[in-house]
């Protein structure tokens, strides 16, 4: 077809655009996140508080007065805790506002124009998701702490804890944001059940790993869960007399899961956003 | 291909896309090109394929074949920097519920490189000229359907994109807001922004398009200005005849006798109206209801004596004087059976026609029941390219 006719510009005073800086772009997306996650700030302690405390108030005081759970156990339970904190707070914090943004209100699109590569975007949303579960595992500490009446403190083993409670809620978010951009939305309410309900209970969260060897079987299953890894960490970092996975297997284990998992969830944010 | 004023802005050349597991292609073969100060009108059904190209001018979606430049940049080579050139107002709210609608403003800015203070400036006077001041800091949700639509135009200036497009604009608005988003185009135009636009709302989208591509199953069936797809394909004039044909004649036969006469380009049948005077061509036209095949020859000398001067549409003095008309609007007499409602595409005036037409109709003893005369529009010219069945 050809173009006759075309009409004289009238005063073309509008130049091409140079492209902004990526660093710029990417620190603008990120800062709304941030906003948005300090305006959130009670959506989060409530988020982190109710369920894990509610488990150490059950497992501790309720059975621990009953004499049916050890005096011991809320040292062993309370690093799991962290850990679950960490790791299910930056899955929940990344999925749901993304099956929103994708899915409803189509939100994300201004975020998905700006001139920045798009895996940008999506290692943006991990960023803010890795933050919030670093944020609810530092929360339950001291909150855990209070509901029990103690807790292991090992200054020496907060480094470790640290970064394994980061890499735990990186690959939460990683997780989280692979799920809410490829299933379908009618799907997602059962799915989060179906994942996060094993991610929780075969994660050693209220175990150490090894202690396991009396049911192998499980023990390999356990083992097939990131989550495991997460709380042997910060067990091990908090508790280093009882017995858990060494230290090092946790972040080697961690470090592949949670770049894999990059690449998969970017490679997944992709995928839904530009078909 | 560039125009002969500079160089184009859009360049969409041989652009296929073909969805996966999908038989055909939703984009087959398209090839436009847009310059700086030009609002280009993409129209098309539904399912025609602009919604994907816009998606894929807009790098949102991946081309199968192709080249398409915006602003220069290679949309499928570097998509971020097409994305510097350019901005999108969709159909549907996208909105920052999080973030208040002038926070909306600055963020969107901020997103392209824009320092906060800059961004912050924009978007105050951004808010003013779109009439959004004072409720610029409340929730999104209590924006109404216009406000959110000028408060999306408003977020994709704030980065001075090259290429604006836009999804129906003014679908399902009010005619204020309407006039006051049509008016910020214009302005825009003048500034040298390439404004891109898909609506349904043609006839209103003609006054202020320079030029419309209609496509239709993925193909660019023309390409044109308003005014020269209208005279080009559409004739000068429509008429439109409701008539009660004579027992036991041919609808079709009526039709072919209709499109035989001398000044009709084409002639064809409209569904059955319901209402007493039917639809009216081009919004607007000449009324002549219920009148009998007797009245034809009073009919003829009238239709005579106004072959003076051309009626514009919407204009044309409806002829319902009592002596013209048969037996009260045709349509009491029968209940509107066996009526038959035929458009003749004229080369030249309708009402140098009107006499052949009803003296073609009462050699046949049909009765006519209305006249309509009218302009042919752009939607027109659109549903002689593309049909009149739904999508």
């Amino acid at each position: 077809m050809t173009a006759l006719d075309t009409p004289t510009p009238l005063r073309p005073t509008i130049a091409p655009r140079s492209r902004p800086g990526t660093g710029r772009v990417f620190a603008a997306v990120l800062r709304r996140d941030l906003m948005v996650t300090g305006r959130e700030l009670w959506v989060i302690l409530v988020q982190v508080g109710l369920t894990p405390l509610f488990m150490l108030f059950v497992f501790n005081t309720v059975l621990g007065s009953q004499g049916l759970v050890g005096r011991g156990f809320a040292d062993v339970f309370l690093p799991g805790i962290i850990a679950l904190a960490a790791l299910t707070t930056a899955l929940q914090s990344v999925a749901l506002p993304l099956v929103k943004e994708f899915g409803f209100t189509m939100e994300i699109e201004d975020r998905l124009m700006a001139p920045l590569p798009t895996g940008y975007v999506a290692i943006g949303k991990l960023v803010i998701a890795t933050i919030r579960g670093l944020l609810a595992a530092v929360l339950i500490y001291p909150l855990g702490a209070l509901m029990v009446g103690s807790a292991p403190w090992r200054p020496a083993g907060l480094p470790l804890a640290f970064v394994v409670a980061l890499l735990g809620a990186w690959i939460g978010g990683a997780i989280g944001m692979s799920l809410a951009t490829t299933l379908p939305v009618q799907r997602i309410n059962v799915t989060f059940s179906v994942i996060l309900t094993p991610i929780i209970w075969t994660g050693c969260i209220h175990y150490p790993w090894p202690r396991l060897s009396s049911v192998p079987w499980y023990q390999v299953v356990t083992a097939l869960n990131p989550m495991t890894y997460v709380s042997e960490g910060v067990r091990g970092a908090l508790l280093p007399g009882v017995p858990h996975l060494p230290g090092w297997v946790c972040l080697t284990v961690l470090t592949g899961v949670a770049v894999v998992l990059t690449w998969v969830s970017v490679r997944c944010f992709s995928r839904r956003a530009i078909q | 291909m560039p125009s002969r004023d500079g160089p184009a802005v859009v360049e969409v050349h041989d652009l296929v896309k073909r969805y996966p597991r999908a038989d055909t292609n939703a984009v087959d073969g398209l090839s436009f090109t847009v310059t700086p100060g030009e609002i280009f009108g993409l129209f098309g059904p539904n399912g025609a394929g602009k919604s994907t190209t816009v998606g894929i001018l807009t790098t949102r979606l991946r081309a199968t074949g192709g080249r398409v430049t915006v602003g220069g940049v290679d949309v499928g080579r570097d998509p971020a920097a097409a994305r510097a050139q350019l901005a999108v107002v969709p159909q549907h709210n996208n909105l920052d519920r999080a973030l208040t609608p002038r926070q909306n403003l600055v963020y969107h800015a901020t997103y392209h490189g824009v320092r906060r203070r800059e961004a912050q400036a924009r978007a105050a006077e951004l808010l003013e000229r779109f009439g959004l001041t004072e409720r610029a800091d409340r929730r999104i949700e209590a924006y109404s359907g216009g406000m959110a639509q000028r408060l999306m135009i408003a977020r994709a200036l704030t980065h001075e994109p090259t290429v604006l497009f836009l999804d129906e604009p003014t679908n399902a608005l009010d005619p204020q807001t309407r006039l006051l988003i049509w008016g910020q185009l214009r302005e825009l135009r003048a500034r040298g922004v390439a404004i891109v636009l898909t609506t349904h709302a043609m006839n209103e989208a003609a006054r202020v398009v320079d030029r419309v591509g209609i496509v239709d199953h993925g193909r660019l069936l023309t390409l044109d200005t308003p005014t020269n797809l209208v005279r080009g394909l559409a004739g000068d004039a429509l008429l439109d005849l409701t008539v009660t044909p004579a027992g036991g004649d041919d609808p079709d036969a009526i039709c072919a006798a209709l499109g035989e006469l001398t000044g009709v380009r084409k002639a064809e049948r409209l569904a059955t109206p319901t209402g007493p005077a039917g639809w009216r061509p081009g919004g607007g036209g000449a009324g002549l209801a219920g009148v009998g095949a007797g009245g034809a020859g009073m009919l003829a000398a009238l239709a005579a004596g106004a072959g003076g001067g051309r009626p514009g549409a919407g204009r044309l003095a409806a002829l319902a004087g009592a002596g013209l008309l048969g037996r009260g609007g045709g349509a009491a007499g029968n209940g509107g059976r066996g009526r038959l409602r035929i458009r003749l595409h004229l080369a030249g005036e309708a009402a140098t026609l009107l006499g052949p037409a009803v003296t073609a109709l009462a050699a046949r003893s049909a009765a006519i029941n209305a006249v309509d005369i009218g302009e042919p529009s752009l939607e027109d010219v659109f549903i002689e390219l593309t049909g009149r069945q739904p999508r």
